[in-house]
């Protein structure tokens, strides 16, 4: 099951929306897909984030996965515990794990983004194929 | 007709056909449309046996004035020094030249030490934190430095000071141009940077500052100025080494280098014409995973067992494609081997001796070559083992003189500075006789 | 095993050198070098057991058997070596006069002209060291051309089968990349119509594909490519498949790169040098890099003076040894072999795919070129992976197929058998398949916990990439 006070993207971004901000990371079903997960690479504080469009990075021995924006928004933090650990994410991806936090310019494009049962729904059809 | 090499008999070829279900050779080829079929035979010289191609190859050979026949003051990059007999016993072993890429890495633990030992070996020089495995060659490893420090501040001025080989300067700007970047260069005085100049010309835009050590002229460039100038305007500060210099002058980390590269033919590799050579990329560790080219890592195995694998391989082409560090895939890995058992060879005080000999040999040349009015030298920063003498007389009847006395070309810098006609470049490898320095020196004098 | 840093003992050495001229070093006080480095301290012998060690924890062609794909692991002549070492070839300096390096000169030109023969391309540059970096010149190369005629596309075009340094290659070459997708094991036409453009620069191709299958509609490729506006580029890593049955000059390839490392059987040395020559169609080669080797009478020349040249990608000539040990082994098989050399590769690897598809799955079952792609799929019960058949096949002193490449082929398993074994050799790889399938009935795990008889088992990769270990340090 999904945090049900998350929305999520079909990417597997997650984000918590906190009045004007937002804290990005990925769902649970991505850290399983994942596996092992060796390096996260993440923006810097201060950069702008365009919904749907790349922030960052996570890198298994053998593949890279981007992350893609659930909203749009600057960055006002970022998660820098995860890269010496990135064991931290596939641990609890929604509390220890969190990536950026972010200051929504346009909290309104959430509405595009799926809740949990939604969200429940398209990963059983993705892990169809 | 025997073909060599091809193990086919003619039964074997019969019952193959029959067991892939096809009734002829040609027809093996029946899904290439017959338009484009090539009708004819290739138009190759016919086939020699080996004693045939090894007679002819051999008496071609001769054709070429080699540096074993010949003795040899060429420099620029390329050397002439002496190779150890182990080198080519072990490195010629066929369980190393004869096998691929260590992709699978329980088969592969003996070039995977290998690589991991001449990553050491490359930051023990240089003394940086991290090297890859090898790129093309110092030109190429330079230009993909400089994508780089590009790449990682996003600036798009690429400057370079000093005096590198026109060769080098070309490579570097044909593989930047591309990516919108542009190459300036920084004024020369007396055979090194004009500091000025540099401070005029690196600014805010500045990706990174290039700076070879020696420079091309053998003269050695204040690369503590540089760096302090490169780092004042956040520029990444990238230096261009010759590896055996390093057992005697400054290495790269003491002065706060971000990228050394190199060109590491002269550590136990032939000249070959040229090629291979063995380019050499090392940085500081917060680079690391924006490094091209292979990189090899300690591990363990299930059993706990120390082993060696290629890693952070997601920076490589056959991960991120497009997104890649860098399209290299092979690499000069038979050159990085052989590096390998040299430095082995030279050890911890070899390499400072046989820097030590280079210079002292090259000093000694200079001192002697200068006693005739006719030669003086032509800069008066310090040298390593090479250096520019300035002649009233010409190069060309100088090099004629020369090969007469069995002594290869020297390099006329006039070929590519005009302002630097009457000027020849000079190296003396540890390899150079005194007998053979002062016979330079004599025949040099009595050109008229 | 120990490294030959834990071998030091102070103060013991293994080199020798001659005494050096009378004279001070002469390098300022400011630029010396304050601290020895921590190079090993150890003695000769000690060197040769070290490294003639290391030899044994590794495998060759010498050795075993190397059915790598895409890679033509053919056998390596032992006397383009011998002729390789002649100090005439080895010691030659690149700034030597002319005059002086006749006999280098007259291997290049010789070689370049060879290569246009089998390839049907009217010039050839052996400027690039590798595949890749063939691929890089050849992209710039299509550039300076697009660019001399005022135009300026912007996208170069690639199939979901290219290796990984085709889009690589045109990404630092200054462009984007599109995908296309393929169809039953060839390019799908419909697709490359819809992503062909005049903002199209090159299409790059493999030929055969990467799948070992030749693309039988080549032709209307090719026009569609040239209506468009853009330029044909050729990956040759296939090349060992068609000498002599097709040439690529002919079937509307304007640039292709050779491997002289895979198809002319240089050796692959652990990963390199390799040697990467390009060669263009007539209107392609002003564009060339300098300098180009000339012929005049019989004296040979370097020419520098092309005012359109992309320039330099590399000091030098390029990889002159190998282009000598390549053109060796093309003077050996001659106008004779060069088909047959084709021929039995093809050979080979029709011969073991047939023998192999009735145990194992072939998602393209058709006549294949040099090589072939499996797809071990079929053991997803078990657990099996195309990863563990590959470390089993260590097992039994076999170099396993290229595993997960390409892409598109699910647990892909490709094979290049290589025209250099024999029939024996390629039925006993095959019994060891088999035999490997029975085991993955009988005890899948001996296969998932493979390798079991190599110096080392399967490595820990995610600590390796986690907290990177690059170098030895010394213990204080
Ligand atoms: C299809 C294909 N293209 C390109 C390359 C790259 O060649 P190189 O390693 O010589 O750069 C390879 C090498 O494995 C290949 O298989």
């Amino acid at each position: 099951m999904f945090p049900a006070e998350l929305k999520y993207t079909k990417s597997h971004e997650y984000v918590k929306i906190e009045g004007n901000t937002g804290v990005f990371g990925i769902s649970q079903y991505a850290v399983d897909q994942v596996k092992d997960i060796v390096y996260i690479e993440l923006p810097k504080a201060g950069t702008e984030l365009r919904a749907g469009s790349p922030f960052g990075s996570l890198e298994s021995v053998k593949a890279v996965f981007e992350l893609m924006a659930p909203l749009s928004g600057k960055v006002t933090a970022v998660n820098e515990a995860i890269n010496a650990s990135p064991e931290a994410v596939t641990k609890n991806p929604y509390v220890d794990g969190w990536m950026v936090k972010v200051e929504l310019s346009n909290p309104a494009e959430a509405d595009k983004l799926m809740n949990s049962a939604d969200y429940q729904k398209h990963v059983e059809t993705e892990g169809h194929h | 007709m025997n073909i060599p090499y091809l193990p086919h008999t003619d039964e074997d070829i019969r019952r193959m056909l029959e067991v892939a279900g096809v009734s002829s050779l040609d027809k093996l080829f029946s899904d290439i449309p017959d338009s484009i079929s090539y009708k004819g035979r290739i138009k190759l010289p016919s086939k020699v046996s080996e004693a045939e191609l090894r007679k002819e190859l051999s008496l071609l050979s001769l054709k070429n004035k080699n540096a074993d026949e010949y003795v040899s003051f060429l420099g620029g990059g390329i050397y002439d020094h002496y190779i150890p007999s182990v080198v080519k016993h072990l490195a010629g072993r066929s369980e190393f030249y004869t096998s691929y890429t260590p992709y699978q890495a329980e088969t592969s633990q003996g070039l995977l030490q290998i690589y991991f030992e001449y990553q050491t070996m490359i930051c023990e020089l240089t003394k940086m934190d991290v090297s890859n495995a090898s790129m093309y060659d110092g030109a190429t490893a330079l230009a993909e430095a400089a994508l780089m420090a590009y790449n990682t501040n996003g600036r798009k001025k690429v400057l370079l000071t000093g005096v590198f080989s026109p060769e080098t300067i070309e490579v570097v700007r044909t593989y930047t141009k591309n990516s919108g970047i542009t190459v300036e260069t920084v004024a020369v005085v007396d055979g090194v940077t004009d500091l000025n100049s540099l401070k005029e010309k690196c600014t805010e835009e500045t990706a990174c500052v290039l700076v070879q050590q020696p420079n091309f002229f053998g003269c050695l460039e204040d690369v503590f100025e540089i760096e302090k100038l490169t780092h004042v305007c956040g520029a990444l500060f990238i230096v261009s080494v010759d590896p055996l210099s390093l057992g005697l002058v400054v290495p790269p980390g003491d002065y706060n280098a971000d990228i050394v590269v190199g060109e590491g033919q002269g550590l136990g590799n032939e000249m070959n014409f040229g090629g291979p050579l063995l380019g050499f990329f090392a940085a500081k560790k917060e680079f690391v995973r924006r490094m091209p080219g292979r990189i090899i890592g300690e591990t363990v195995d299930k059993d706990g067992k120390r082993a060696f694998t290629l890693t952070l391989q997601t920076r490589e082409q056959h991960i991120r494609r497009e997104k890649a560090t860098s399209n290299i895939c092979s690499n000069e890995a038979l050159c990085a081997t052989s590096a390998t058992i040299y430095l082995a060879w030279l050890g911890r005080e070899g390499v400072r001796e046989v820097a030590k000999t280079c210079a002292s040999n090259a000093h000694y040349a200079a001192q002697l070559i200068t006693k005739n009015p006719n030669y003086k030298l032509k800069f008066s920063a310090p040298f390593f083992k090479e250096f520019v003498i300035e002649t009233n007389q010409s190069t060309e009847v100088i090099n004629k003189a020369l090969l007469f006395n069995k002594i290869l070309n020297l390099i006329d810098l006039g070929r590519y500075f005009p302002d630097l006609k009457d000027c020849l470049l000079i190296c003396v490898t540890e390899k150079r006789t005194t007998q053979e320095i002062e016979q330079l020196a004599e025949v040099l004098g009595g050109v008229k | 095993m120990e490294l030959i840093f834990e071998k030091t003992k102070e103060g013991r050495k293994a080199y020798t050198l001659p005494e050096p001229a009378k004279c001070e070093p002469g390098v300022p006080d400011k630029y010396l070098r304050r601290n020895l480095t921590n190079l090993p301290e150890v003695s000769e012998l000690q060197i040769v057991r070290h490294y003639t060690n290391l030899s044994k924890r590794n495998i060759g062609v010498d050795g075993n058997f190397y059915p790598l794909g895409s890679c033509t692991m053919k056998y390596n002549p032992k006397v383009n070596e011998d002729i390789a070492a002649l100090p005439g070839f080895a010691k030659l300096h690149p700034l030597q006069k002319e005059e002086d390096v006749q006999g280098a000169l007259k291997v290049m030109y010789e070689l370049e002209d060879m290569l246009k023969e089998v390839s049907g391309m009217d010039a050839v540059t052996l400027q690039p060291a590798a595949g890749a970096h063939g691929e890089f010149t050849g992209l710039l190369i299509a550039r300076a051309y697009h660019n001399s005629k005022g135009r300026t596309p912007t996208k170069v075009v690639v199939p979901d089968t290219s290796h990984g340094t085709n889009p690589s290659s045109a990404h630092i070459a200054g462009y984007h990349v599109v995908t296309v997708k393929s169809k039953d094991g060839n390019m799908d036409i419909e697709d490359l119509k819809a992503h062909l453009n005049e903002d199209t620069a090159v299409f790059m191709i493999t030929n055969p594909n990467t799948l070992g299958l030749f693309e039988k509609n080549i032709e209307e490729i090719a026009k569609l490519v040239h209506d468009a506006g853009a330029l044909m580029y050729m990956d040759g890593a296939n090349f060992n498949a068609i000498m002599g049955v097709t040439r690529p000059g002919d079937f509307g390839v304007d640039i292709m790169h050779f491997n002289l490392h895979k198809t002319f059987a240089t050796p692959h040395g652990g990963g390199g040098p390799g040697s990467g020559p390009v060669g263009v169609k007539g209107h392609l080669a002003e564009f060339l890099p300098v300098p180009v080797v000339r012929k005049k009478g019989e004296t040979y020349s370097l020419d520098s003076n092309l005012p359109k040249s992309i320039g330099k990608v590399k000091a030098f000539y390029g990889n002159f040894s190998i282009m000598l040990r390549a053109y060796c082994y093309l003077r050996m098989i001659g106008c004779e072999g060069i088909r047959k050399v084709s021929e039995m590769a093809v050979l080979n690897a029709n011969y073991m795919k047939e023998l192999l598809k009735k145990h194992y799955n072939l998602p393209y079952d058709k006549i294949c070129k040099h090589e072939f792609v499996l797809s071990i799929n079929t053991f997803k019960e078990s657990g099996v992976r195309a990863l563990d058949i590959a470390k089993r096949l260590l097992d039994y002193g076999y170099h396993p197929p290229t595993i997960y490449f390409p892409l598109i082929v699910d647990e892909a398993f490709m094979l290049e058998p290589t025209e250099t074994e024999d029939k024996e050799t390629l039925d006993l790889f095959v019994e060891t398949l088999i035999r490997i399938k029975q085991e993955i009935q009988d005890s899948p795990d001996t296969v998932k916990n493979a390798p079991l008889n190599t110096p080392v088992k399967r490595l820990d990769e995610v600590t390796a990439a986690r907290n990177p270990v690059l170098k030895y340090e010394k213990k204080r």
